[in-house]
């Protein structure tokens, strides 16, 4: 009893931490990626190759001015940054990092809880992220603002509905929703294998949720300054990149523990290959951002509607067809 | 033990963390007034009319698609946890709802509720 509570303590702090620096490493990760894409070198002054850049940044924003625009809604103006990031930190406490192992004498599973609704827990979770665009854009009182919000809004709306049903194969398959379960299922084939187009659906709506190239309407700089962030300074303004930042690390968890066989792989040790594959999905959403240009409103609306969400119904058909028949 | 007090505590952790360090930043961060610093920015120039200004009809109808949709995806998820025991009788089942789901989104498609301009 006492034993679990330390362990689960112990395993909250690390992910914590731990998904608290990589969503501030990966602003440089970005950076450098998108300084290598365009034949630049990135930043370097601030420690070895800008290893520092982040905790500067980090510590600059801390210390700015905290500007509140007149006539913003005050509680909703704060809420809004806190919720862009609290449900993405919280998610992660559902997806296994790692082969289950003992301590002594006790066997601890290398994830903080194994929930029996896991998948429903994380769609719950993500989605609330739209509440604090949403939020942030209405509460900040500018035209900018709030044509960015809702934008947002409704880009992100509309992609989730193809985010969860591409989701579905998976589950027919696996029979669970336990995320321990799932990965279990995964020991001798990866589901990528059975789900390529699910995979595909999930890859792209999950970069329309994030609001991530070439789905960044709601902050396309063109034409609406910074979108729903544009009123926002200091660690408000930090909190929505926090935010963006460790929404990219738990998509790309979620990916690698649905498609590609969460902490399962031959030789190396389990949380080793889970790193190795998260990092290999982040850098699959830097690489998006830096090689496509931004979509029109009309068309990110059709492609969603029209061409995604037949698409994953189709999915889900074929899928039960396969099982059923040919096996 | 409950296997969703972890869930909770790792909620309390990150909304500890989000009012924390928001409180303090506002606390030291440095401060000093200036009426034209507040206003809304409208790139320089004065603002003019209302900030809260009317949207389209159209951002209202896809957040009812979202509603009808997002329920009925909802449907499929108890559906596809013991589809491999169902056999024949649950992939009919199934196949008939999502025809109709698919007539919704044609009828959705047809009426040109999905058009924007």
């Amino acid at each position: 009893m006492l034993f679990w509570i330390i362990a689960e303590i112990i395993k909250i702090l690390v992910v914590f931490t731990g998904l608290l620096l990589a969503a501030a490493y990966l602003t440089l990760l970005e950076r450098k990626v998108a300084a290598r894409i365009q034949n630049r070198l990135g930043p370097r002054e601030a420690g070895w190759h800008g290893i520092l850049q982040p905790i500067a940044d980090g510590i600059k924003l801390f210390f700015k001015e905290d500007i509140m625009p007149s006539g913003a809604n005050k509680a909703l103006f704060i809420l809004g940054p806190m919720i862009a990031v609290i449900p993405a930190l919280t998610t992660f406490s559902v997806i296994p990092f790692g082969a289950p192992i003992t301590i002594f004498g006790h066997a601890v599973p290398l994830q903080i809880t194994d929930v029996n609704i896991g998948i429903l827990l994380i769609l719950a979770f993500t989605s609330l992220g739209v509440y604090g665009v949403v939020l942030g854009g209405w509460a900040s009182n500018g035209k900018y603002s709030l044509l960015g919000g809702i934008r947002t809004a409704a880009q992100m709306v509309s992609y989730e509905i193809s985010l969860v049903l591409s989701i579905v194969g998976i589950i027919m398959i696996a029979g669970a929703l336990s995320l321990a379960h799932i990965v279990g299922e995964q020991s001798h084939i990866w589901f990528i294998v059975y789900q390529p187009v699910g995979f595909v659906i999930y890859l792209i709506a999950s970069t329309a949720e994030m609001n991530r190239v070439p789905f960044d309407l709601g902050e396309a700089e063109g034409e609406l300054v910074a979108g729903f962030h544009t009123e926002y300074s200091s660690m408000e303004f930090a909190f929505y990149f926090i935010g963006e930042y460790a929404q990219i690390v738990v998509n790309s968890a979620i990916i690698t523990t649905l498609f590609l066989g969460g902490w399962q792989g031959p030789f190396l040790p389990p949380v080793i290959w889970f790193l190795i594959k998260v990092s290999l999905v982040i850098l699959i959403y830097l690489w998006f951002r830096w090689t496509y240009p931004r979509l029109r409103y009309d068309e990110l609306m059709s492609f969603g509607w029209k061409f995604l969400l037949p698409l994953s119904l189709a999915n889900i058909v074929v899928t039960g067809f396969v099982m059923l028949f040919i096996r | 033990m409950n296997s969703f007090l972890p869930v909770l505590i790792m909620l309390i952790f990150s909304i500890l963390f989000a009012v924390l360090t928001i409180g303090l930043s506002n606390i030291i961060g440095k401060k000093s007034y200036e009426p034209g610093k507040l206003k809304p920015f409208e790139c320089g120039v004065e603002p003019t009319g209302e900030p809260h200004i009317r949207f389209d009809i159209k951002f209202y109808l896809v957040a009812i698609f979202f509603l009808l949709f997002d329920i009925e995806a909802l449907f499929l998820f108890p559906w596809a946890v013991i589809y491999r025991w169902l056999g024949l009788f649950g992939f009919i089942e199934m196949f008939t709802f999502i025809v109709v789901l698919v007539v919704g989104l044609l009828y959705i498609w047809k009426k040109g509720g999905l058009i924007w301009e």
